[in-house]
This record gives structure tokens, sequence and C-alpha cells, in this order.
């Protein structure tokens, strides 16, 4: 087969520049935002609040609202819920996150079953179908994505502090509790964001794995990020042409390639690689 | 460095009287106050005046409250009583003015970021939301490395450093801020003699030129040597004044609730803490100020 053809082939078709269009601003939004999520040890919250949208977004569908106010609604009501039960318990927070998280998405999923032929819509949500995605889907994806991106962006240096030494920078006048506000509701956009193009249970590996992969390599913050974007992009492309030519599923093939080649850093990766403390004959310790 | 040879077998008896008295204008006020970690008390009714120029090392055993006086200070967490004023207002409107250094184990060192912007972070307030570093930012930042040692480190990544090595960075982040108050959190815990002696020299030049260091230590043969005023604390205040007069052997067992070893040596003290051990009631807290000069 002629290789630019096996190349643009896929492209000819609308729904596949869309979807492309769609997982490389997904994947780039997700690796940024990543990048926190990996430095301040957020992935379960990353994970518990991409399942606590769901609900959200039945309630959204049944209603004939976009999905995104409904998945953002039911975000930030499960969110409040978990900080309300921390504060009030005495439970540990990751245990009254796994609670709420968890009873929400069964909620959700109760919801769901009163609908007729409920299992392949389900199916839809929970792996997601980033090649179904519309003209006014991607157009919200590419305004919200642009919204998070931008704020990220000028607000770079502060959240940078703010993520590395949290007293240090409430010390020196930052208003750290504010910015960490800000990193939730930002990370709570990028999820429901997300849902669509990937599903409720993998925007976690959208999150985590390239920013994690990036952190094998890099030793600088935007480094770090621009990676993980880069790597998150690459991955979309690849894994969408992947879904194509072998009938697969498209956010899994996706989130395959991310996982790849992060096994590829683990094994290779400068800072921490096996290879590279094979070299330096330091069997188990890290750098 | 300017400061005067300090051996390092030199004693407290030995040690010059009170030769570095802060005289400048009081920068920080604690007046009667208390704070709790939930139902926990931290401290209690904690009331002394830092002044100018002061060098002082906060004492006290493990959970004596050192690390809450200064995030007190700092405005990093509220008094449940009293009040506090860091250089004539409350804590935090001059937060540009405080450099705070953390604890080593608050820290994620494999966190990506290199000494180089570790240090820029200090200029971080001074610049402002979405305003890039500028060629006076670099001067600072490079001028603290080279203060610290550690200008030929500058592009490596925090955790490839020693102990040692991750406190003279953060030190230089201080510098970089260029502020009147230091407040710094085990500054010289864990770290080489040499390192010890490099960082209390920047230290004690800071104190010089007038600004204000307050430093928490567990190492009382560092407080006695380097510093020229203690603060001992065992959730209350047991005494504040200059070093030669707070470290005293009676004061340090009511802080240390008896644990406390002190060996008669060669002209010096030995002086070994169990921290474990901190339950005792404390009695009056003395003050050595004017009085004691």
């Amino acid at each position: 087969m002629d290789p630019i053809a096996f190349l643009t082939d896929p492209f000819a078709f609308r729904f596949m520049q869309y979807g492309l269009v769609a997982a490389v601003l997904v994947g780039v939004l997700c690796a940024v935002m990543g990048t926190f999520v990996v430095l301040k040890g957020l992935a379960f919250i990353g994970d518990a609040v991409s399942h606590a949208t769901f609900p959200g977004l039945v309630i959204a569908y049944l209603l004939g609202v976009p999905l995104y106010i409904g998945g953002a609604v039911a975000a930030v009501g499960v969110s409040l819920a978990i900080g309300a039960v921390a504060r009030q318990g005495r439970l540990r927070f990751d245990t009254s996150v796994g609670v709420l998280f968890a009873g929400s998405f069964a909620f959700g999923i109760v919801l769901f079953s009163r609908i007729k032929n409920y299992v392949a819509d389900l199916i839809g949500y929970l792996v997601g179908n980033v090649l179904g995605i519309g003209l006014a889907d991607l157009i919200q994806v590419a305004l919200l994505g642009a919204i998070v991106l931008v704020i990220v962006l000028v607000l770079r240096k502060e959240l940078l502090f703010a993520t590395f030494d949290p007293l240090g920078a409430a010390a020196s006048g930052l208003p750290v509790a504010r910015l960490e506000y800000l990193l939730l509701a930002l990370l709570g956009i990028t999820i429901v964001v997300s849902i669509q193009a990937v599903g409720i249970i993998m925007v976690v590996a959208m999150l985590v794995t390239p920013a994690a992969t990036a952190q094998l390599i890099v030793v600088r913050f935007n480094q770090m990020m621009a990676l993980g974007a880069a790597l998150a992009a690459l991955s979309a492309v690849i894994g969408l042409y992947a879904s194509f030519y072998l009938n697969l599923a498209s956010g899994a093939s996706i989130v395959l390639v991310e996982t790849l080649f992060f096994l590829v850093a683990l094994a290779l990766g400068p800072r921490s690689g096996l290879l590279a403390r094979a070299a330096r004959r330091e069997p188990t310790e890290a750098s | 460095m300017t400061q005067e040879p300090v051996g390092a077998t030199s004693a407290i008896a030995t040690r010059p009287m009170r030769p570095d008295a802060a005289t400048g204008p009081v920068t920080v006020v604690v007046d009667g106050v208390s704070a709790d970690y939930g139902r926990r008390p931290a401290l209690t009714d904690v009331s002394l005046e830092v002044r100018a120029g002061s060098l002082l090392a906060v004492i006290g055993p493990n959970g004596a409250g050192k690390s809450t006086l200064l995030k007190l200070i700092a405005g990093l967490i509220q008094p449940s009583a009293g009040r506090v004023l860091v250089l004539g207002a409350p804590p935090g409107v001059e937060a540009r003015s405080i450099a705070y250094l953390p604890q080593a184990e608050a820290v994620d060192w494999e966190f990506p970021v290199t000494v180089n912007e570790v240090v820029m972070m200090g200029r971080y307030a001074r610049l402002g939301i979405g305003r890039e570093p500028r060629a006076v930012d670099r001067v600072r930042v490079a001028e603290a490395l080279e203060t610290v040692g550690m200008a030929d480190a500058a592009t490596r990544q925090i955790g490839a450093l020693s102990g040692g090595q991750r406190r003279r960075v953060f030190l230089a982040r201080a510098l970089a801020a260029e502020p009147e108050l230091y407040l710094l959190d085990e500054p010289v815990t864990g770290v080489d003699v040499r390192t010890q002696e490099d960082l209390m020299d920047v230290l004690e030049a800071e104190a010089r030129a007038g600004k204000t260091v307050i430093a928490t230590t567990h190492d009382l043969i560092c407080a006695a040597q380097r510093f020229h005023e203690a603060a001992l604390l065992n959730g209350r205040l047991v005494a504040h004044g200059p070093a030669d007069l707070v470290l005293d052997q009676r004061l340090l067992a009511e802080t240390y609730g008896g644990h406390v070893l002190v060996l008669p040596g060669d002209g010096g003290r030995l002086v070994l803490d169990d921290a474990h051990h901190h339950d005792e009631a404390p009695a009056q807290e003395r003050h050595f100020h004017d009085g004691a000069r």
C-alpha cells in the first residue's frame, strides 16, 4: 500500500478529522493539567471526580441539556460533599473520596439502567468515543481547553511555586489557597471536557500517564509539561491510526500508546531508567 | 565572611558576653499567643519581641511548638488567642519582606526543578503575576547562589544534591527574596559541619546587616556557639534572651523535662537531649531583655 495514502486515507473522513483534532486537544490539555496531578499526587482525586460526573451526565441526557453542564454540576457537588465529609468525620480524606465517588457512580448507573437499551450507550460513556464527536462538541472542547491552557500559562510561575513549596509560597505572599482551588476547578473542567473523548474510566490515564512519562525523562517543570503534551499529541495520532486500521476502540488505543511510551521511558529514561541504573551500578536506589 | 572566627571547641563559658545584642527596632511581636491543631494545643500564651539585627535560635524538644511559632509569624496559621505583629502589621501583610524556609522533609526532592529555578522562586512574589524574571532578578539569583557556594550547581536538578547542598540552595532562595525577616525551620539540621558553619556565616552577616533571623534548631551546641539569642519552647515559652544566659543547665532541664545530660568538659559542655520526653509542666517563663543587659 502507498505509504502516503496509508497516512492520509483515514482523514478523508470527517469523523476522523474531528476525532483527530479532539483527541490531540484533549491529550494536550490532560497532559498539562496532568503535570500538576502527578506532582501533587492528585491521581485518585482526578479518578474520583471523573466517576462522580456520571449521574450528572445521565440527568443532563434525560433533560436534554448539554452534557458538560450536567457533568460539571455533579463534579462540583460531589467535590463539596467530599470536603464536608472529610471535615466532619474522623475519616481519612481518601476514604471519604472513595465512599462518595463510588456512591455517585452507582447512582449514575442506577439512573442509566432505567433508560431503554442502556448497555450500548453506557459503554460509550465509560470508555468514550472520540470518533463520535460533532462540530459543536469540538468547538466546546477547543474553547474550554483554550481557557484552561491560557490560565495555566499566565499563572505558571505561581502554580509552580505553590505546587513545589506551598508553605514557602504562602509565606512570600502568594495566594496559595486560592491557587489550589483554581487548580482543582481547572482539573474539573479538564475532566468533564475529556470524558466524551476517552470516557470516565480512562480520563485518569490521560491525566497521569504522559506527565509521568515526561517526569522520567526531563528535570524541569516547563519541559515536563511540554514533553507530556507532545507525547499525548503523538499518542492521539498513533492511537487513531491503530483504531482506524485495526478497528479498535479509539480512547483505549490512545491510552495504550501512552502506556507504551511510559514503559519505554521507565526502561530507558535517563533519570531513573532501568538501563541507566544498571549502567551506574545502582541496582535499586532512586537517583 | 566578616564574622570573627568561632572555634569548634569554643564553649559557652568562654564566649564573650553578648557581643551581638540586637538594638534595632522591634520587627516581630508575639503577644499572648496560643495555637492549636484541632483539640491538641501546640503553643500556650507565648509572648516575645524580636529586634532587627537579631539572630535568634528557637529551641525545644519535638512537639514543643517551634515550627508552629514560625508558621504563626509567617501567617501560615492563625493563633487561637493573642496577637502577632510582623514589621508593624498583622502576619501576611508584609509577606514580600519575609523569607520562609520549610523543613527538608516537607520538600519533594524528585520534583522537576533545577537549583536556578528554586532560587528564582524567591523573586516570584516581587515579580507579580504574569511577569517574567528580568535581568535584575537573574543577577540576584546568581549572587545568592554565589553567597552560599552553589554557583556551579545552578542547572542541576535538586534531587541530585546532597542534604547540605539542598539546605544551601534553599537559603539562597531566601537571600534572593531580599527579605527583612528570615523564618528558617531547621536550616542546619542534618548537614555536615562545613555546611553548618557556612550557613551560619551567611545568617550572621544578614543579622549584622540589620535583618531579623529566627531559626528553629535541635542543635544546642550550634545555638550556643553561633546564635546571639535563644528562645526555649516547651508548649510555653520557658525563656528568651541572650544565648549565653538562656542556654543554662537549669532552664534546659526545664525545657526538656529533665531529660538533659550536661557534661562538664574541657572548658565546654556537651548537652544531650532526649527529644521524646517533654511532658513536664513548665514554670514561669523568663525574659532576659533590658534587665539582663
